[in-house]
């Protein structure tokens, strides 16, 4: 397309201001010396930082967030990537539209989902909340990881798999040797994308964590209720660098064009 | 045994849908319809003049927040489409960073911008503008700003790729037989836009109906939104049936959306899915 108007690339710098201000706010919030939430910050201290680590709340929440992430993502990729592989291999044997399936989780409001899981899991089941939460994380990122891995299985030439088991290598060699390197950029990206969702997520967490057992996000949620000091901009500017360090990542070996795809 | 490989490999991941989405899900739908008095407690629901304001505003909420983030979306995800190469990607990665920022860090922000002692009151009493601070936190505009702002990414990427789609020779040809640049946006560029249009509408609509943290700290409990209710009946309350109810309407709402939009993508574009 030809020359940007120079009135769209002034909104565009507006839009822009919009998206990321809000974040620069938050950080500089976050290095300010004032006990209320401040803007531009008041001195300069470390003291949130120190604050929000030193907190047990923060420390054991953010532990929980780690583990929920790390098993329920794992799961996830276990139960979504053979899922992923049967979808683009066997494609004219299976039901037209049995990939919707795999997107069920995104189109079902997380909050039904979160109340539904609480119903069956809590209480019907009496499960262990960390079990739950673990499960209901893992039902929460099946779409990203079934998406993102069949996404890459289309491109994929299924003549190299046949070629190796026509030389005689057993299927499941096969798959791991030939198949699964192939499409480990794939497996990486959704594992990121999952991790990141699982991370971040409120509306299914809040149902499933408890005494003793919350998420990061829950904990900051209702830190945020009771107290207003900059701690919680700390904790915040202390996820965006985890954010930060995992996008690299992907950048890194990917290139984030993954995400538009 | 070969026959069966495909639904095997299916099967980890079917058995975590049924038994944790849809056995869950049809569940609490059957709670409202199970003791045969589906109705009644429908009708017991929406009699209440405080359900009614809960579910107008929740929609009022999400349509309002739809058509903020339809304009803004569409000029950023047009100068992205356009831009050259290395400025394009560093365009995507500002747009997609939010994003990947999380719902309670995003929603929190606002809180520091709009709050008593925020930056946009502290600017306003600084200029003299104003004698003392706002109250602009714990209202509707809030609540939708917090929203625009959460999904307005999802609307740029939604639009990014069929932005880029549109062939630049297409407009030369629209602009070298006469058409103005206005005519060439509503009569071009708009309709080839239009499946990117409705899939960002139906994310934004849908994301904003059901968001719970954002409403919650930024609108409070004077501004309960369905999801916020719902939350309250099932965690506070111990309404089940109530919170089922609400679980319900949702769920009607949501996906009767998704239904009118995506059968209105089919007609404007059979080619597509």
């Amino acid at each position: 397309m030809g020359r940007t108007h120079p009135a769209l690339v002034a909104v565009t710098v507006a839009i822009y201001a919009f998206l990321l201000a809000p974040l620069v706010i938050v950080i500089g919030a976050a290095f300010s010396e004032t006990t209320y939430l401040a803007f531009p910050p008041q001195g300069l201290s470390l003291k949130w930082f120190a604050n929000a680590l030193a907190n047990s709340d923060f420390r054991r929440s953010f532990v929980t967030s780690m583990e929920v992430a790390l098993l329920g993502t794992g799961l996830a990729l276990v139960a979504g990537a053979p899922a992923a592989y049967a979808l683009a291999r066997f494609r004219p044997r299976l039901p037209r539209g049995m990939g919707n399936m795999f997107v069920l989780p995104i189109l079902v409001p997380e909050i039904v989902t979160g109340f539904a899981l609480l119903k069956l899991l809590a209480v019907d089941w009496s499960l262990p909340i960390l079990a739950a939460l673990t499960l209901g994380h893992a039902l929460l990122v099946l779409p990203y990881c079934v998406r993102v891995i069949s996404a890459n299985f289309a491109a994929f030439d299924f003549s190299i798999e046949e070629a190796a088991i026509s030389l005689g290598s057993p299927p499941l060699k096969t798959f791991f040797t030939v198949v699964l390197p192939n499409v480990r950029s794939a497996v990486l990206a959704a594992f990121v994308l999952s991790f990141i969702t699982s991370l971040n997520d409120v509306s299914i967490s809040v149902f499933l964590t408890g005494p003793g057992v919350n998420t990061l996000p829950i904990q900051v949620l209702s830190y945020v209720e009771q107290y207003f000091d900059p701690t919680v901009a700390a904790v915040s500017v202390l996820l965006m660098v985890l954010t930060v360090g995992v996008m690299a990542v992907v950048e890194r070996t990917l290139g984030l064009t993954t995400f538009t795809k | 045994m070969k026959r069966f490989a495909p639904w095997m490999l299916q099967a980890p991941a079917l058995a975590l849908v049924t038994v944790l989405l849809i056995v869950p899900v049809i569940g609490v739908l059957i709670v409202t319809a199970g003791s045969g008095r589906m109705v009644a407690i429908f009708q017991g629901f929406l009699s209440s003049g405080f359900n009614q304001a809960v579910i107008w505003r929740t929609l009022q909420v999400a349509l309002l927040t739809t058509v903020l983030a339809l304009p803004i979306g569409f000029a950023a995800a047009y100068v992205v489409a356009r831009a050259p190469g290395r400025a394009k990607s560093l365009l995507l990665i500002a747009a997609v960073f939010p994003l990947l920022t999380g719902v309670v860090v995003r929603s929190f922000a606002f809180m520091v911008l709009l709050g008593r002692n925020g930056v946009i009151n502290n600017l306003l009493l600084k200029f003299g503008i104003v004698d003392e601070p706002l109250s602009l936190l714990y209202s509707q505009p809030a609540v939708i700003i917090g929203l625009v702002y959460l999904f307005t990414p999802l609307m740029i990427l939604s639009l990014v790729g069929v932005l880029e789609g549109i062939d630049e020779s297409i407009l030369q040809a629209s602009a070298s037989l006469g058409a103005t640049p206005a005519a060439t946006f509503r009569q071009v560029i708009l309709p080839l836009a239009a499946p990117g249009l409705i899939v960002g509408s139906v994310l934004v609509f849908s994301g904003s109906f059901t968001a719970f943290a954002t409403p919650q700290l930024l609108g409070g409990d004077r501004q309960m939104v369905l999801a916020t209710l719902l939350y309250q009946k099932a965690m506070v309350d111990f309404d089940w049936i109530g919170a089922s109810t609400i679980a319900t309407i949702m769920m009607a709402i949501t996906f009767s959306t998704i239904f009118v939009m995506s059968s209105l993508a089919r007609r404007l574009n059979p080619t597509a899915v």
